[in-house]
This record gives structure tokens, C-alpha cells and sequence, in this order.
């Protein structure tokens, strides 16, 4: 084994993750913890709902009320008022969402630890459990921003007529994309610290029994 | 410790030289190792022994590069293991050392295959190559049939057959067993004792475990007792006079 020379030099530094495999293994172990990862899901579904609901119903009124009627000055505190709601509406999600990752995390301090005894990279580790993120955030956000739309419309539905007729639906799609890439990009901005330290661990803790 | 540092042999699995490590809690520094100097050749079996807190599972995670040492130097398949960087530590696990773990550690996802080809694809493996190997190994540990369970669908020693067959996907020059017939029944835990040594012996992989079981003494080459950080003492298994027939009442 050993007598083909000093193999010193035997040592590479190839070690490889597809991306197909990251996806396969990502999703599957969202699959497996089901009714957490929709726990995590609903905060973002909710989040992105109340988000995509104050979006969708902006364009409905601005399409139907010409911009001049209404004081002017209850307006913008209104519109302040939203946005600083949105704000933290998004912070707590993003709140939420490392926190069911950190405990996703400690849950699976052996699976991490033995994958790295597998031969796991740390960014591997990273690399699966921001995918796992992204994914939720991603079908997540689609959700809420399909329910603050339905919302949004039948709220506006029982002021107006034609509401439908009237919406700008292209600026409205638009306008619910960006609602689904603040989702996805908070989802994956509040897994980093989790991703990040079960990345770190150290692959002795697989060995240890008492976990 | 002042061994000269001979030049490197090559038939030496693992080696380490003058291994310590020092633990630092609070303000007090705990020893776990004070000086282990141990030679495994390759194709040995070997199993180390010691009561808990002895250092036999520190001694074990720096031969398997999982920890490094203080001061001293470990030899995998001739390569000093503390040179190495993270890349470098990440292809000596995939590729050099196979682990088999007490509480068998498969992934719970993935089938007995999926879990058996893991590490063939971190090594770069073509995914149909992979496939192949992986149901060959799971056929040479008895699972040939078992390929598309999931690893809760197993029993404990059919569980442990899996991590075995993983341990063994890149061939490597050492595997590494911590207790594994740990949590297994006695009848179920001889099975895997012998089928680890007939991959020893078949496959010449060269075999190290930390473990209580006595029935594993009787398959060793030699054993390395531990004891307060130091190498207590190594006996050849010709040296040991123990009956074993008679110790557990299971065996015949």
C-alpha cells in the first residue's frame, strides 16, 4: 500500500459538492423535517404577505383615485407609517428565521460532524444550509406574495369597481418579484451566522456519543 | 518526547511520535496525552484500550486528524497530518481514513446507498461509477438487498454493515472504529467484528478501534492499552491468555 515511495506528495486538495448533489441532499432534509421548515416558512410567508399586500393595494387605489384628491400631507405619514411597519415586519422575520436555523443547526451537530469526517468542507456545510434557506425563503415568499395580493385586491374590491380592470399588471408582477427577492434575500441573509457555525464544527464532535 | 526522528519507514499505517495534548480549563491545563509514541503497520488490526478518561479517545481523534496535537507528530500513510491545511485534512478524511462511529452516524436522508456514495462523490466520482462501487461495497458487508433503505428502516447491525461499507468507499489505508459494536447486541456485535476482520484481512485495510468488547481482543493484531495519557502497555494477541470462550456466556 505504503511501499510505492514516500508518498508524501500523495496528499491533494481536491475535494468536490456538486451542485445537483447540494440541491438533492438540501431538499431532502427539508423534506424530512416537514412541519418545521413550514414554521420557518410562515414567517416569511407572512412577512412577505403584509410587504406585497401594502405594494398591491398602493397601485390599486393609485390607479383608481387621481393622485391629487386627499390631503396631501395624511398620505405620507400614512406611506410612513407603512414602511416603517414593513421594516420591522421584515426584521423579525429575518430575527425568526436564524433562530430556526441555529436550532436546525444543533439538531444536526452530528450529521454536520460526520460529513466532515466524510471529507465535507466547511463551505459545503455553508453551502447546504444556505440552499436550504434560499429555498424556503424563495417558496415562502411566493406564497405571501400570492396571499397579500389576493388580499390586497379583494380589500380594495369592496371600495371600487373594477379593480381588476383598472390594476397595472405588469407594474403589479413587478412589483410582487421584488417582494420575492426581498424574501429570498433576507431568508439567506438570516441563515448566514447559522450556516456559518455548523460550517465551523469541529468533526470530532461526530465521535462524541453524549449530544 | 527525544526520540530521534527516524527517517520515515514506510510500512507504517500510522505512526505517531511523542503525541501530547494539553487541554487548557480555566486557569488549570489538563494533560490528556503526555507522550504517545505507537507504530500500526499496515494491514495491522489493532484495538486500544483503556478505562474512560484515559486519553483513548483524544489519542484516537488525532489519529484520525480530527484534533491536533499539542506537541509531537502523527504519521498517516507516512504523511505528517500537522503540516496540513484544511483542504489537504478534508482529502486525507475522504480519502485516506474511513470512520465507523459507536451510534453508526448515517446520514438520515439518504438510503444505505446514498450514504455509501457520499463520500465517492466528494471525491469526484462520476455519479454512475459511484452507484456501482456503492452497491458492490454494500454486497461484500451483506446488504445487497438493502440498498434503497433509509437507514431507520435498518437494524442497528445493518445500520452498522452501511457505515462499514461508507468507511470503505475510497479505499483507504486506515479505518477507524470508535467502540462499533457499542450499541449493538452481542450476537449482532460478533458479526461485525468479523466481518471487520475479514475485510482486514481480504482488503489488507489496516483497522484501528477504540473499544470495550472483549471479543474484539480476539480478532486483534495487538492492543494498545491506555492508561492517565500514556501507552500503559501492547500486547500481542498471542500474549493474551485471556479465555475469552468463557467470559461471555453467548459465545460457543
Amino acid at each position: 500500500m505504503a511501499t510505492n515511495a514516500v508518498a508524501r506528495k500523495g496528499i491533494k486538495r481536491q475535494i468536490k459538492l456538486p451542485n445537483r448533489e447540494a440541491f438533492k441532499i438540501a431538499l431532502r432534509s427539508l423534506k424530512i423535517r416537514f412541519w418545521r421548515s413550514c414554521v420557518t416558512m410562515a414567517g416569511i410567508v407572512l412577512a412577505i404577505a403584509f410587504l406585497s399586500s401594502v405594494m398591491i393595494s398602493g397601485l390599486a387605489t393609485a390607479s383608481l383615485r387621481p393622485p391629487d384628491v386627499g390631503p396631501g400631507a395624511t398620505v405620507s405619514e400614512d406611506r410612513a407609517t407603512q414602511v416603517w411597519l414593513i421594516c420591522i415586519s421584515l426584521v423579525v422575520c429575518t430575527v425568526g428565521i436564524t433562530n430556526a436555523m441555529l436550532m436546525s443547526v444543533t439538531e444536526r451537530y452530528r450529521e454536520i460532524g460526520t460529513m466532515k469526517c466524510l471529507g465535507a468542507l466547511d463551505w459545503f456545510v455553508v453551502k447546504l444550509f444556505l440552499i436550504e434557506a434560499a429555498f424556503q425563503g424563495l417558496v415562502g415568499s411566493m406564497l405571501g406574495g400570492l396571499a397579500g395580493f389576493i388580499v390586497a385586491v379583494l380589500a380594495a374590491m369592496t371600495q371600487y369597481e373594477n379593480v381588476l380592470g383598472n390594476l397595472p399588471w405588469g407594474t403589479a408582477f413587478g412589483q410582487l418579484g421584488i417582494a420575492v427577492l426581498i424574501g429570498t434575500g433576507l431568508s439567506i441573509v438570516g441563515a448566514i451566522y447559522p450556516a456559518r457555525r455548523a460550517g465551523r464544527m469541529p468533526p470530532a464532535d461526530a465521535m462524541r456519543t453524549e449530544i | 518526547m527525544a526520540e530521534a526522528i527516524a527517517p520515515v519507514a514506510t510500512e507504517y499505517a500510522v505512526k505517531t511520535l511523542g503525541v501530547t495534548k494539553q487541554y487548557t480549563m480555566g486557569k488549570e491545563s489538563v494533560y490528556a496525552l503526555r507522550g504517545v509514541s505507537v507504530e500500526v503497520h499496515s494491514g495491522e488490526y489493532i484495538s486500544i484500550m483503556g478505562p474512560s478518561g484515559s486519553g483513548k479517545s483524544t489519542l484516537f481523534n488525532m489519529i484520525g486528524g480530527l484534533d491536533k496535537p499539542t506537541e509531537g507528530k502523527v504519521y498517516i500513510d507516512e504523511v505528517d497530518i500537522s503540516g496540513l491545511d484544511a483542504y489537504e485534512l478534508a482529502w486525507l478524511r475522504c480519502r485516506k481514513i474511513g470512520y465507523i462511529f459507536q451510534t453508526f452516524n448515517l446520514i438520515p436522508v439518504m438510503t444505505a446507498l446514498e450514504n455509501c456514495t457520499l463520500p465517492m462523490i466528494f471525491a469526484g466520482m462520476g455519479t454512475q461509477d459511484a452507484l456501482d462501487k456503492g452497491v458492490e461495497l454494500l454486497t461484500l458487508v451483506g446488504l445487497g438487498e438493502r440498498v434503497r433503505h433509509k437507514p431507520l428502516e435498518l437494524s442497528g447491525g445493518q445500520q452498522q454493515r452501511v457505515a462499514i461499507a461508507r468507511a470503505l468507499a475510497n479505499d483507504p489505508a486506515i479505518i477507524l472504529a470508535d467502540e462499533p459494536t457499542g450499541n449493538l447486541d452481542l450476537k449482532t456485535g460478533k458479526e461485525i467484528i468479523e466481518l471487520l476482520r475479514r475485510l482486514n484481512k481480504e482488503k489488507g485495510v489496516t483497522i484501528i478501534s477504540a473499544t470495550h468488547d472483549l471479543k474484539m481482543l480476539d480478532v486483534s493484531d495487538r492492543i494498545i492499552w491506555i492508561r492517565d495519557g500514556r501507552v500503559d502497555k501492547i500486547e500481542q494477541r498471542a500474549e493474551l491468555d485471556l479465555e475469552l470462550g468463557t467470559l461471555e456466556g453467548e459465545e460457543v
